[in-house]
């Protein structure tokens, strides 16, 4: 898991409803042998003009938002889809946390297995985060893991709060893989006793 | 903050509760568990992501045995398609990258040309694969469809399908409990689909994050298994990531003698088991809900979330009919991208493409519903209909019906089975166009850059195919000769 303790940079407004994962890279752009170059396609049919043209009016084609490292949008954040390439594409446009009221599940998990980091924010302060952001949008926001706080250039903190394990793994880029291997015994003897409990589990189809 | 791993086997406990403890290994803290997982299911588009990280990752498979796999998300559905066709050249690449790769893994494959194949959640019970109190994931966020038959189901991520591939288990937080009773009849002419459409605009495309859901009810009871599939399909598009009908006489009926389920003793020794998960009277969950169905009508989504959506001959609303300010706005942004006004009638608006297909409604008793409308009827002139079935057996079933001459003479296309056109994994035919479709999701361009569609059931949609304009499958005149 790619480390991930703190963050400080510009903080990108989509405060809509409902972004969907076909919205973070539509369905096109995951038929690919490679997952690099998923940053290109991030928000693709939102970034470019119906000619393929880059969209000179979306958000993240302007400045100073086309080096936003944290994405501020409202509830339900990555509904749909399991894509993980959506929060691969937002990872390599550069951004390393979203902040909403809430997130679609699949999304929300694999989120911390690609260097981002989802936090949880009521909406009211999210918007009050935006409307400060307004007249100066160039200056920094810091989504701090370590103290599970986020603050903002004006000296406003609003606190948040990860799931533990999550949070471990990301503040020392933990391997879950590995994590899980060392519960090697716990799985060996749960699959002893399944197997004589739920047999056609693991016999299939006899 | 409450622990849930150590139950008193005397309390009542619900379904999911059962079935979560029955897959425990180890308390990870924070609600956070170790669980067993006793299905995994691959696919070409992100199965292969996850089979080429594995193999970056030098890991190897745990329980190769316990992995499907099948070809369906980017092969060509277009009749008479050879094995390496995919919808372009790429998507031929992935597909051949994923045979060989689940070729040499050793896991139980279900390739193109393969009789079995199809997509994967009408594969999954179809075969048998996925069974009642079984843990299954998929990386798929509609792997909840197999809920229906009373499998602990959900769609993950291709990460979370490496560790599962190497270790057999996945962390897991804990979700609440959801139970959503439907009382009450279904009205004659009035579907599954409707059903699930009209609970998601009640509800909210919100309504179930962080929440497994259970429905019940005599509605659901009275349910075949594919209309249960049809309703768990889409609890995702009301972010549940898992949504189940815990398993009945009629669950047990559906699953014997299917390819993958237990046989001889074993399925006596598993039906005993399966007897037992069902909600204990007097267990509770976080929320309940109950929704009366006697009145439900045909359901049709106006806009860009699957919570766009009214009875079939309703209006279309207007952004100042939401208080709260996020759905206003997303209201009217889907006006704009759906070029409707408020106030407009959805019944009788013209479309591009009729739509039959996905593993929301592209099963067997779909694909008849569809057909007693469009027997000796034509889609309308002008209209691009398409029929793809589910699976490459709901396909061949539907042949030795005569359906499939049903389709052809009406006018539809009949292809051969996989996930086409329900998202734009590559082809881009309906880009621009106005489609009224079976299938789950309205997102703006899920189905191609532009592209409006309007989720409705298979009934709709044929009467819709033939009237070239949205029509109550009630309402449509009678055939000729």
């Amino acid at each position: 898991m790619e480390q991930l303790r703190k963050v400080t940079g510009v903080a990108a407004p989509m405060l809509r409803i409902n972004i969907d994962t076909d919205q973070i890279i539509p369905a096109r752009f995951l038929v690919r042998i490679t997952e690099e170059g998923l940053g290109a396609s991030l928000f693709y049919n939102w970034a470019h003009l119906p000619d393929g043209a880059p969209n000179p009016e979306f958000l993240l084609n302007r400045q100073p938002w086309t080096g936003a490292v944290i994405l501020l949008a409202d509830r339900n954040f990555g509904c749909g889809s399991s894509r993980e390439a959506a929060p691969r594409a937002l990872r390599q446009f550069g951004f390393r946390s979203v902040i909403a009221p809430s997130f679609g599940g699949i999304f929300y998990n694999n989120c911390f297995r690609n260097g981002i980091l989802p936090v949880q924010l009521d909406i009211d302060h999210i918007k009050a985060l935006a409307a400060e952001l307004e007249p100066t949008p160039a200056q920094g926001v810091t989504v701090d893991l370590e103290t599970e706080m986020v603050s903002t250039p004006g000296g406003q903190r609003y606190a948040f709060t990860a799931p533990r394990l999550m949070r471990r793994m990301l503040l020392e880029g933990l391997d879950e893989v590995a994590l899980t291997e060392t519960f090697g015994a716990q799985i060996k003897e749960f699959r002893d006793q399944d197997g004589v409990r739920r047999p056609w589990v693991y016999h299939i189809g006899e | 903050m409450e622990r849930t791993t150590e139950i008193d086997a005397l309390s009542p406990r619900t379904f999911f509760e059962k079935v979560w403890s029955d897959h425990f290994i180890a308390d990870l803290g924070d609600n956070t568990h170790l669980l067993q997982i006793d299905r995994l299911f691959l696919h070409e588009l992100s199965g292969s992501v996850t089979i080429r990280e594995l193999q970056e990752s030098k890991r190897v498979p745990n329980s190769p045995k316990q992995v499907f796999a099948v070809i369906d998300h980017v092969v060509s559905t277009a009749p008479g398609r050879g094995p390496n066709d995919g919808r372009n050249a790429t998507a031929s690449e992935m597909i051949q990258q994923t045979r060989r790769a689940v070729n040499a893994m050793g896991f139980t494959f279900f390739d193109v040309g393969d009789p079995r194949q199809g997509i994967v959640h009408v594969v999954s019970p179809e075969l048998g694969i996925a069974l009642p109190g079984l843990s299954l994931v998929c990386g798929d966020s509609h792997t909840c469809t197999v809920g229906a038959i009373g499998a602990l189901a959900w769609g993950i991520g291709s990460t979370e399908g490496i560790h599962v591939l190497a270790t057999g288990t996945l962390q897991q937080v804990k979700p609440k409990t959801m139970r959503i009773t439907f009382a009450g009849a279904l009205p004659a002419g009035v579907t599954a689909k409707d059903l699930v459409l009209s609970l998601i605009g009640r509800i909210g495309a919100n309504g179930g994050i962080g929440y497994a859901v259970e429905f019940a009810g005599p509605v659901v009871r009275a349910m075949s298994i594919e209309e249960r599939l049809t309703l768990c399909n889409m609890a995702i598009e009301f972010s549940a990531k898992y949504g189940f009908v815990p398993p009945d006489e009629k669950t047990f009926e559906y699953l014997h003698g299917r390819e993958f389920a237990p046989k001889g003793v074993a399925w006596d020794h598993a039906v005993e088991y399966w007897r037992s998960l069902p909600t204990d009277a007097g267990a509770t969950f976080d929320r309940e809900l109950t929704i009366d169905c006697s009145t439900l009508q045909p359901q049709v989504t106006w806009g860009t979330s699957p919570q766009h959506v009214m009875n079939i001959d309703g209006t279309v609303p207007a952004p100042e009919d939401f208080s709260d300010a996020g759905a206003r706005t997303l209201v009217e942004r889907a006006l704009e991208y759906q070029r409707l006004q408020p106030g407009m009638s959805i019944a009788g608006m013209p479309v591009d493409v009729a739509y039959i297909g996905a593993c929301t409604n592209a099963r067997l008793s779909d694909l008849r519903n569809a057909a007693a409308i469009l027997r000796g009827r034509k889609v309308a002139q002008g209209v691009l209909a398409i029929c793809v079935p589910g699976s490459t057996k709901v396909k061949a079933d539907a042949e030795a019906e005569g359906l499939d001459k049903v389709f052809i003479e009406a006018g539809f296309e009949w292809h051969e089975s996989g996930c086409a056109m329900c998202g734009n994994g590559g082809a881009q035919r309906l880009q621009d166009l106005r489609v009224i479709s079976t299938t789950n999701r309205n997102f703006e361009g899920r189905q191609g850059p532009r592209t409006r569609t309007h989720l409705a059931s298979p009934a709709t949609v044929a009467a819709t195919a033939v009237a070239g304009v949205v029509t109550d499958p009630r309402r449509l005149p009678p055939a000729k000769g």
